[in-house]
């Protein structure tokens, strides 16, 4: 039995998603700039997909901008909004456990001159992985042009006080990016409720395509557009538009606003499961991130004196997929920046999994999981030539 | 019930999830993007074993990028381009494929060693380094935590067990001019009882013709020989720019060149740029051919003579490893190899302690250098070695 607990990376693409692509790759080509017949159908197709898109985050379509994915989406809402601000200082404010696609903007920022604050977040005993809003209150300053914080962290599953947050920069009059990747299709999402202004989506990460993605703007926001060359997307991001990916990405929403609340309460029973098992059956084992405050799929959890790169390679070829982290860190030396965040030492960050789970994941495979976790584990605590690890592998 | 029933009956016992032991036989491959390495993972599969193929991220290219222009070095086994080149034939064969990051270790045992040796006065062997503590120490551990009970890897040496002794013996390559025994000397009886070396049998000319009738991706491939950190062999640049970036900017520390009889015949600027037995680039006049016979660490002098000096008939080494016995009851006869491409030599070789022992030549040797390793042959087995001092 294979046994995928990686949603968190990818996702597959739904059914429904794949059966509304399929006219767009053929009969429906057009291009959704183009006058004639072809080209309407195309552009029918993008708008229902972005009044979707739109009415899973409680905006209006006008509001969504699609992108090529998450990436893009953070890229052109943290350049775009310091490009458009024309004070000669500027002040942008993150969090230590941000997403790479909002970090790295970041420092290529500062490499601009740009000034950035790093906001820590919360370690055990309370709040671990989580931002205090008063944080951020402290580190604006008057030249502060934006404040960029994750909702659910993609490693730990941590929910951000989003709300709070997005209260402070309003009353500062400073704009507001959420990158809610990990969030989208998981938790509720209301733009007006989370007061953002910016907010960032990739339909991969809920059962849509990969290769697109939207940014929301509330209307009023200015953005420079990062892409010129034609008027797509009210010029705030040129380029003949993915209309297969965006008609993927409307279904994708569609169908996760339907399914939100049964998704929810079934996956988070069986992470609940997951997690209670292995903390019996595994000697040591540590929870990262508040487990009261984290979207219902996720669990990352410490093996101590077990490397995670080996664990992760052995519960492979047993048939489960997991990660040591975000994908997008593979075979990188250094140890997750999000576990270093929450205080973890640097061997217990490389000892650690993110398990994932998703709409397919059944009870089953969750009972698989925990039948071959333990002895992978005591194995490689077993085998491991630090003293440490013998101490957990009786 | 049967024999073969019961036995059945253990191996699938062994084989369940209790243990959490892979079904079948799991072999694992250290797999480099080379030709002898992917026929190795090829000839594997073909035998119908479970093959994982691990390849080890060593050295990161972009750390010092003021070597990135020089030679085909970003092309050697480190570089990104022989990840892909490894994971194009582990998909090729359809075995699962991993990259295991070790730049620490590698920078540990290997990179610093490296340069502290040649800042010393030696002339390091980094390959036989990486195989003690990466190849067969830290990808093995890797290896039999991920499942797999042996590693197989693309060096041209055999692996035998002796029933008599109950030992591991390590033999020459089939094929004497690919034979990398030299590099393995430093083999523990655990670690020879856990390796596998398929291609010790077979000629350079059969592997590429397996790996053309295999269809492995990189059948054509040139081979490389360098050291896979080193672009374009330049150790020197190396070494100064490893230092620069660690902080601690090469001592530039010119001193004398002086002859054996302790003339000064010339400057060096640095003790690093010198290798025992070298010849070019000492930038002295003095009629006949000079070489580098020895370097002086405590005096800061690179001392040179004529090729007749540079003949010894003895050296000690260190840290000695024996293969075929734990220790021997005697002084031992041996063909001795003093670096990888020199003809062995008839020696004596007596242990002076657990660790140490005293080479004696029937002849004299040319440029018997510290740092590199004196490997012990009986006619096609390894006896063992050591690192000249």
């Amino acid at each position: 039995m294979r046994v995928y607990l990686d949603y968190n990376a990818t996702t597959p693409v739904d059914p429904a998603v794949l059966e509304a692509m399929l006219p767009y790759l053929r009969d429906n080509f057009g291009n959704a700039g183009s006058v004639h017949s072809p080209g309407q159908r195309a552009r029918a197709g993008v708008d229902a997909a972005r009044e979707s898109v739109a009415a899973l985050i409680g905006a209006k379509p006008s509001e969504i901008v699609f992108t090529s994915g998450g990436t893009e989406a953070d890229n052109l809402a943290i350049f775009g909004t310091v490009a458009s601000s024309n004070q000669p200082r500027k002040h942008v404010i993150t969090t230590t456990i941000d997403h790479h696609a909002v970090l790295d903007s970041c420092h290529e920022l500062e490499r601009q001159g740009v000034d950035v604050t790093y906001v820590p977040v919360g370690r055990a005993p309370d709040g671990e992985g989580l931002v205090n809003p008063e944080d951020i209150r402290r580190a604006l300053r008057p030249e502060t042009v934006l404040v960029t914080v994750m909702h659910a962290n993609n490693e730990l599953g941590a929910i951000q006080p989003i709300v709070e947050i997005g209260r402070i920069a309003a009353e500062a009059g400073v704009r507001f990016h959420c990158d809610a990747v990990q969030s989208a299709g998981k938790v509720p999402l209301d733009v007006n409720r989370l007061g953002v202004d910016l907010l960032s989506l990739s339909a991969h990460k809920f059962y849509g395509p990969k290769g697109i993605g939207a940014l929301y703007v509330r209307s009023g926001t200015p953005l420079a557009p990062r892409f010129f060359g034609g008027h797509a997307e009210r010029d705030r991001r040129s380029g003949t538009e993915n209309v297969p990916g965006i008609v993927g990405l409307g279904k994708a929403a569609e169908v996760a606003a339907r399914l939100l609340a049964q998704d929810a309460a079934r996956i988070g029973a069986l992470r609940d499961r997951l997690e209670t098992a292995l903390l019996e059956r595994v000697p040591a084992v540590r929870v990262n991130g508040d487990r009261a405050c984290r979207v219902p799929n996720t669990s990352n959890l410490a093996f101590p004196g077990a490397a995670g790169e080996a664990l992760l390679i052995a519960l492979d070829l047993e048939g489960i997929a997991c990660s040591t982290g975000a994908a997008c860190s593979s075979g990188s030396t250094e140890p997750s920046h999000v576990l270093t965040a929450i205080g973890l030492s640097r061997d217990d960050a490389r000892s650690s999994l993110r398990f994932s789970l998703g709409r397919p994941t059944t009870a089953a495979e969750i009972d698989r999981a925990v039948e071959v976790i333990p002895a992978v584990v005591a194995r490689l605590r077993a085998l491991s030539p630090h003293p440490a690890a013998a101490a957990h592998s009786s | 019930m049967t024999p073969i029933a019961k036995l059945e009956i253990a191996r699938a016992g062994a084989a369940g999830p209790a243990t959490s032991a892979p079904a079948a036989s799991v072999v694992a491959v250290a797999m480099s993007g080379g030709v002898d390495s992917s026929t190795v993972a090829a000839l594997l599969c073909e035998r119908g074993l479970r093959v994982v193929g691990l390849t080890m991220q060593l050295w990161n290219q972009r750390r010092l990028p003021g070597l990135s222009g020089e030679g085909p070095a970003p092309r050697r086994c480190c570089s990104l381009d022989d990840v892909y080149d490894a994971r194009r034939v582990a998909e090729g064969l359809g075995i699962p494929f991993y990259l295991v990051n070790m730049e620490g270790t590698f920078e540990e045992t290997v990179v610093r060693p490296f340069v502290d040796d040649y800042l010393a006065g030696r002339t390091p062997i980094p390959c036989t380094l990486c195989n003690n503590h990466l190849k067969f120490d830290q990808l093995l551990v890797t290896a039999r935590q991920i499942g797999a009970e042996k590693i197989a890897t693309g060096h041209y040496a055999r692996v035998r067990h002796n029933p008599d002794t109950g030992r591991y013996e390590l033999l020459r390559a089939v094929d004497e001019s690919k034979d990398q025994s030299y590099f393995l000397f430093g083999l523990t009886q655990e670690q020879l009882a856990r390796v596998e070396f398929p291609l010790g049998d077979l000629a350079k000319s059969e592997v590429r013709e397996i790996a053309r009738r295999l269809g492995v991706a990189v059948a054509e491939k040139p081979e490389s020989q360098e050291i896979c950190f080193v672009p374009a062999g330049n150790y020197v640049r190396f070494i100064e720019s490893y230092l620069e970036e660690q902080g601690s900017a090469v001592e530039e520390k010119p001193g004398e060149i002086v002859s054996t009889s302790g003339k000064v015949v010339g400057r060096h600027s640095g003790l690093h740029q010198y290798t025992v037995g070298q010849r070019r680039g000492l930038g002295l006049a003095v009629g006949h051919p000079l070489y580098v016979i020895a370097l002086d660490r405590a005096r800061n002098r690179v001392i040179v003579g004529p090729d007749p000096e540079l003949r010894q008939v003895c050296c000690d080494v260190r840290d000695v490893n024996w293969i075929p016995f734990a220790a021997p009851a005697g002084p031992v006869r041996a063909s001795v190899r003093i670096r990888n491409r020199h003809e062995p030599a008839e020696a004596e070789i007596t242990v002076l302690d657990a660790t140490t022992a005293r080479i004696q030549f029937c002849e004299p040797q040319r440029a018997i250098t510290p740092g590199q390793a004196a490997v012990f042959y009986s006619g096609e087995h390894v006896l063992g070695g050591g690192w000249i001092s």
